[in-house]
């Protein structure tokens, strides 16, 4: 099958910070495919390599079949990038960047405008006005369009999301499932865990390395131990009880319940007892499905 | 007894015709952890500079710390501490000379300063990073680092402006371990997040849309007042009502 990216063991180091540490892994033509990872983790780094901005020190990466440094022109022409910072030109209008980046690329507007229509609707109402002068939203939408306006073939967005709240994410997100019918390669980085879920397949990376490669369900699914979900009125002294707990692996703190680990993945009387000795009379504990968080704690902590 | 350590009644702040808090009235107690969500442009960064005296409000009455936020902001930003995920630290100075300034801003004794450096430097397993420039340091122990140094002067209340955004999970969560213990203290934690799974550790929420204050109660009682099962599913029913949340694509 046609891979739309292959890389091979791609490093990178800035002085003696290394930002990328062998890297591996390919993308398939049409997929949706995250990079999820906090700060500092080598996302944007690697985003740099993939759009031919940055050359690695080490390892082979072919984008679109092409080679990153010997066809770095034509590879241009076929990526659209969204970069983490807003780059548009402030003192342009609406309008004005939109026609720019057509122009750059050859193309026009109207050309295109099938591909855009259902993000740039949204703000066309307001083309007339300087890009300096939306709202954060609306620069997302002028940017996602811009990136978009010809027509590439793959489409990168570096933190698309960062900064944004829980309704915008999940609107941007929407706007990119409809993307999909125009068979555009979508490669999105995040350090939002749940929206790994809106991925066909996703990288774990930390720390420049990658920790985990698969669909969203098999990563949930790679979790090694039985995860379960303790719940009490005082959740402070809820997590501290469970960690001096003999058994206890792992407890972390999850919305409104804490996940905890036991090194034998059973819970018995002995719990509840060192509970009711810690002053929780009303702990609630039951079994519950890992999600990509859990898993990505669980290898941040496996050892070397 | 008044415990109550932010009183606003009736905030309106305006820029030209815009209005960026519109009536809000919420009281804060002694060493609540309270989280303050909304929208992006809902009018919260407004609301904070206001409560931490580098803003006027336009009129209604805002109380922090004991001090009125129109007459007394010099007096506020004595007793409170700030951080948020853009700025916090200089970061061409060192873990040492950052607590020496930030302490010395604060008024702190310099004996008490050296005590406190001490201190820190245990508590976060520090010791090694002493002498090493702020920039050199991973993102998850510089925001540490600015937290601890947000409390140093043992404040009243601490404002945390996004304080998680972009950092790892584990990092994250020891993070919350620190607002906990801050609180525990009797210090007033008032926190902005986009995590919502962070607005569940939180004694209290407050949502905010265009300007105004639409849903305050304890994370229990909102979600059983929205009939949800998240806080997340309360932020987008409030938000706009027309949209399911991430996970459920």
């Amino acid at each position: 099958m046609y891979k739309t990216i292959e890389s091979s063991g791609i490093s990178k180091s800035f002085g003696p910070t290394k930002a990328l540490d062998e890297i591996s892994f390919s993308v398939n033509e049409s997929e949706v495919f995250g990079f999820i990872g906090p700060d500092g983790a080598g996302k944007t780094t690697l985003f740099r390599i993939i759009t031919t901005l940055l050359l690695p020190d080490k390892g082979e990466i072919k984008v679109l079949g092409l080679d990153c440094k010997a066809d770095y022109k034509k590879l241009r022409k076929n990526i659209g990038y969204m970069p983490g910072r807003f780059s548009l030109y402030q003192d342009l209008t609406v309008e004005e960047n939109l026609n720019f980046y057509a122009t750059v690329f050859g193309t026009t507007i109207e050309e295109n405008y099938d591909l855009i229509s259902d993000i740039y609707s949204h703000i066309e109402p307001f083309k007339k006005r300087l890009a300096g002068k939306l709202s954060g939203g609306m620069k997302q939408k002028l940017a996602l369009s811009c990136a978009l306006i010809h027509k590439p073939e793959l489409l990168v967005l570096d933190e698309p999301t960062t900064g944004v709240d829980a309704v915008s994410r999940s609107e941007f997100w929407d706007m990119l499932a409809k993307l999909r019918q125009h068979k555009i390669t979508i490669l999105v980085s995040t350090p939002y865990m749940d929206e790994a879920m809106r991925c066909d397949r996703v990288a774990l990376i930390q720390g420049g390395k990658i920790l985990a490669i698969d669909t969203p369900q098999k990563i949930r699914e790679g979790f090694s131990k039985k995860l379960f979900s303790a719940r009490a009125s005082e959740k402070y002294k809820l997590i501290k009880a469970l960690k001096q707990f003999h058994n206890t692996l792992t407890a972390y703190p999850f919305g409104d319940s804490v996940h905890v680990t036991f090194m034998n993945d059973t819970i018995d009387d002995s719990l509840y007892d060192h509970l009711k000795t810690s002053g929780i009379n009303d702990a609630y504990i039951t079994e519950t499905e890992a999600g990509i968080e859990d898993r990505f704690l669980e290898l941040m902590n496996k050892p070397e | 007894m008044d415990n109550k350590v932010i009183k606003v009644r009736n905030l309106v702040k305006r820029f030209g015709k815009f209005v960026a808090n519109d009536n809000l009235t919420f009281d804060v107690h002694e060493g609540e952890i309270f989280g303050f969500l909304g929208a992006n442009g809902a009018g919260k960064t407004t609301a904070i500079r206001i409560l931490s005296g580098l803003l006027e409000p336009t009129s209604g009455e805002v109380i922090v710390a004991g001090f009125n936020a129109g007459r007394e902001s010099e007096q506020i930003k004595k007793n409170i501490g700030y951080m948020c995920q853009k700025f916090s630290l200089y970061e061409d100075l060192t873990v040492k000379e950052n607590i020496t300034l930030y302490g010395g801003i604060y008024g702190l004794k310099t004996s008490v300063i050296r005590n406190r450096i001490h201190e820190l430097l245990e508590k976060l397993h520090f010791r090694e990073y002493e002498n090493r420039l702020i920039s050199a340091l991973p993102l998850g122990l510089r925001q540490k680092l600015a937290f601890s140094v947000a409390v140093l002067h043992e404040p009243k209340i601490v404002f945390l402006d996004e304080p998680t955004g972009g950092v790892d999970p584990i990092t994250r969560r020891q993070f919350w371990e620190m607002i906990y213990e801050t609180a525990a203290k009797g210090i007033t934690v008032f926190v902005t997040t986009h995590y919502m799974d962070e607005a569940e550790y939180c004694d209290r929420i407050s949502i905010m849309s265009e300007g105004k204050i639409v849903a305050l109660d304890t994370p229990e009682n909102l979600k059983k007042q929205f009939n949800a099962g998240t806080v997340e599913e309360v932020f987008i029913k409030i938000a706009r009502p027309n949209i399911s949340p991430i996970h459920n694509s």
